[in-house]
């Protein structure tokens, strides 16, 4: 077994505490204030824990795409399709047969995920388009779809059982917190217990080859789509519930960036190979802990997305080892001249 | 050497795990061919990845016309005056001849590119090459020979004095290689110091005057080329003597009692049509002809590589439909393709990982591997096959060609397969680890795999095959077996001459 400094978690690991550190210090501990209201826990952490579920899940999806080499950026369409759907029939403004079920609602906003994932995957497996491209059509036209969906209104519900998706509390801990460790776990098993991490790897780093190695390329592709598309689904349900509500024209706007930013973060290479969903899911809540301290310190509006292009450079310099490498040779030069003067 | 213009002393270089060079010294003089050989992983290519700036050397140092230089990247050597040719062309295929050839330093006429003056010099450029062909032609509508030349072209118009060739005959037909002989005698004669990295030791003795050879990261010595019998300089590269290789015995006879494992009936791919082949129980069948005769092809479609349009493939009697290399692998077939890097090995993945893979494929996505008995495997195979690698933790693409293609046997032989198909498995790998693999195949016959061999030299498929299928132009012209398989008379089948 290799030691823990050694592993692909280790950086961003690291890089996550040092930020939430830093976080506590400047805000003079309030950071880490966690107060207990009713049995829940309230807090900065754990704002954080609540609303990077939705970047976790989102990354372990994304995680794959890229570790084959690919790449999803309709996850944002996915979302407001997903809660769209949900909310419309929350709503009973479609399928009213459903009586709003919420149960339901879900299942079906999940297996429309499924749907926009399997698109994808057939332009990616089997049209051979580059996944940039192909996902950018479900991208442009996703939003369509689901204001087609909501009939180009926002859908507001009232469905408590819909909004504890978002807001709801088990052991004083938020919800959507659950959904995202259930969703790691299953992933891990995938990856971890069978032997689709290795092919996803090896799809990653030489396609050829592996097919050549009997590795179905073309299955997994079709699966990892799809899982993606689920992923984003359930982001966006979770999203909406957050919102009482579908906003077709906001929900997940720019987040298929957060969600291969989180990947990065993690250390996940964007060409393809090894890759770690525990990395990525270590990158969104960095991505998350940014997004909240900066608006948890008042930042000015006008400034934010300065403030956190800034940061994130940052943290993508420390992960970058050729960086590293020149910053440490860079002293080590110094003071070999110290020597000799 | 005084007057050398280039020298190399005390070279270091460590990666991860790996001392690739140690102490190593080279030297060179104007006008003058240097062979530098060794076995793979000998560091041959390190050390000529350090003088051209690709890797920087831990120490040493590197005189060049007398000033010490410390090129850390391949434009640093290039100003210098040293230019590559590397075995893979490194062009651009979608670009013209031209712009190839002067791609990043196009003359300019009023701040834009004087095409003119481009698509003149290129011509009298190429001239000197006694190449008339259209520069403004996409490259890649040149072969792979012509691509090389311009290369070289494109090379030595930099105004280099040190040239280096690195493999750069392995994809090249023995006309063309006279060919390329001819350039460098000639580029030799106009003072430049040629570098000739190569595996074939007579072509070393054809062009080199002097050879440096290293052996495991060190240097053993530099020899006058005349001096220096081939036998000597065999022993010198493999640290042992010459005689154990020749030992390896032809098989005798043939393992095949006429039992048939394979046979395809007028099978059919988008590159090859009427393939009507049969493969013997304990077999080395080898397919010779030239590259793209048309052998590669039906190793393809044998594999499921290729999508087959027609005809059917028997295996033991019964009728197999292999539509996917993942089909075949369900019934028992390996393959090592021809190109090793592309098609073969998964660079970034570990020794154990590379080796298992088929495997795991075999068993089914659920079915994982479980750590311990990957690490079995590995650890078997890794000893069976002599593999050279500090831990199976290494990533397949930091060892040597001939140790990663020992790795894809590996990978092969853990299936344990029926039918082994090796398509130029010695292709760019050293004598040492041709001779592993060639023993390797043939003792896998005699334990009763068949074995379907396919390379360019004859010599070895003299040595190694049972039974041997000849193409010419994508048709099978003969079939041999026992005494008739010799290289004399496979040229001639080969050639042509022998057609009513």
């Amino acid at each position: 077994m290799k030691k823990f400094t050694q592993k692909m978690e280790f950086k961003p690991f690291c890089v996550l505490i040092a930020i939430i550190l830093i976080c506590g210090i400047i805000s003079g501990g309030d950071f880490f204030k966690i107060t207990i209201v009713d049995g829940h826990f309230y807090g900065r952490l754990i704002d954080i824990l609540r609303n990077g579920s939705r970047y976790a899940i989102l990354a372990a999806g994304m995680t794959m795409a890229l570790g084959t080499g690919g790449t999803d950026i309709s996850v944002g369409s996915v979302m407001a399709i997903s809660g769209a759907i949900a909310c419309s029939i929350v709503d009973s403004r479609i399928l009213p047969g459903l009586g709003g079920n919420v149960f339901l609602a879900v299942l079906i906003a999940l297996a429309a995920g499924a749907v926009c994932g399997a698109w994808n995957g057939f332009m990616i497996a089997k049209l051979k388009v580059q996944p940039m491209v192909a996902t950018m059509i479900l991208l442009t036209a996703g939003r369509g779809i689901a204001q087609l969906v909501a009939d180009g209104k926002i859908v507001t519900i009232t469905s408590d059982a819909y909004y504890s998706i978002s807001g709801g509390y088990i052991l004083g801990f938020p919800a959507p917190m659950f959904i995202a460790i259930g969703v790691i776990i299953l992933f891990m098993i995938l990856t971890r217990y069978t032997a689709f991490g290795m092919q996803v790897e090896a799809i990653g780093v030489n396609q050829q080859s592996s097919r050549l190695a009997g590795i179905k390329v073309e299955r997994n592709l079709w699966i990892i789509y799809i899982l993606c598309g689920i992923t984003a689904a359930l982001a966006g349900i979770i999203e909406s519930a957050g919102i009482k509500g579908a906003d077709c024209n906001n929900c997940g706007l720019m987040i298929e960036m957060d969600g291969i930013l989180a990947v990065a973060i993690g250390g996940t290479s964007l060409a393809g190979g090894r890759f770690s969903i525990i990395s990525s899911v270590i990158g969104a809540l960095i991505v998350q802990t940014i997004s909240t301290t900066i608006y948890a310190f008042g930042v000015a509006p006008e400034l934010t997305r300065v403030a956190k292009a800034i940061i994130v450079i940052i943290v993508c310099l420390i992960q970058s080892q050729a960086f590293m490498d020149k910053l440490k040779g860079l002293f080590t030069s110094g003071k070999r001249k110290e020597v000799q003067a | 050497m005084e007057d050398s213009i280039l020298r190399m002393e005390n070279i270091n270089k460590e990666f991860p795990g790996v001392k690739a060079l140690s102490d190593v010294e080279f030297s060179l003089q104007p006008g003058e061919i240097h062979a530098l050989l060794g076995e793979n992983g000998a560091g041959k290519s390190t050390l000529i990845k350090v003088l051209t700036g690709v890797e920087i050397k831990d120490s040493g140092h590197i005189i060049m016309d007398g000033r010490e230089i410390s090129p850390r990247t391949p434009i640093d050597a290039q100003n210098a005056g040293i230019s590559t040719v590397y075995q893979e062309v490194n062009l651009c295929p979608d670009l013209s001849v031209a712009e190839n050839v002067f791609i990043g330093r196009e003359p300019k006429k009023a701040g834009r590119i004087d095409w003119k003056t481009v698509n003149e010099k290129t011509v009298a450029l190429l001239k000197d090459f006694d190449l008339d062909i259209n520069v403004e032609e996409r490259l890649d509508n040149y072969s792979v020979a012509v691509q090389q030349m311009i290369a070289i072209a494109r090379a030595v118009d930099t105004n280099a004095k040190v040239l280096i060739l690195d493999e750069p005959t392995s994809s090249l037909a023995t006309q063309e290689v006279q060919k390329l002989f001819d350039i460098m005698r000639m580029l030799k004669d106009r003072g430049m110091g040629i570098i000739f990295v190569t595996h074939f030791l007579d072509q070393v003795y054809e062009v080199s005057d002097r050879i440096t050879v290293l052996r495991n990261g060190s240097y053993v010595g530099t020899y006058e080329t005349e001096n220096l019998p081939m036998i000597d300089l065999v022993g010198k590269m493999i640290g042992k003597d010459y005689d154990s290789l020749e030992a390896i015995p032809k098989l005798s006879g043939g393992g095949s009692d006429g039992e048939v494992l394979l046979s395809v009936v007028n099978g059919a791919t988008d590159n090859i049509s009427d393939v009507n082949v049969t493969i013997g129980k304990g077999d080395v069948t080898g397919f010779a002809g030239l590259l793209g005769s048309g052998r590669s092809e039906i190793a393809r479609l044998i594999f499921g590589a290729d999508k087959k349009h027609s005809g059917t493939v028997e295996m033991e009697g019964r009728k197999t439909e292999i539509t996917s290399p993942l089909d075949a692998i369900n019934n028992d077939i390996a393959f090592c393709p021809e190109d090793r890097k592309k098609e073969g090995i998964i660079g970034d993945l570990t020794i154990r990982e590379n080796i298992v893979i088929a495997l795991q494929s075999k068993r089914g996505v659920l079915h994982k591997i479980s750590r311990r008995e990957a690490d079995e495997i590995t650890e078997k195979l890794i000893e069976e096959l002599a593999i050279k690698t500090p831990s199976a933790d290494q990533k397949i693409k930091n060892l040597s060609g001939g140790n990663q293609q020992k790795v894809l046997l590996a990978r092969w032989l853990a299936t344990n397969p029926k039918l082994l198909i090796l398509d130029e498995p010695t292709r760019g790998i050293d004598i040492g680890a041709k001779a592993e693999i060639q023993k390797t195949v043939v003792e896998l016959a005699g334990r009763g795999m068949s074995c379907v061999f396919i390379s360019s030299e004859l010599e070895e498929m003299e040595r190694c095959c049972t039974k041997m299928f000849v193409l010419r132009d994508k048709k099978i012209v003969g079939e041999l077996s026992g005494d008739e398989i010799s290289q004399s008379y496979i040229m001639k089948q080969i050639a042509g001459e022998e057609t009513e």
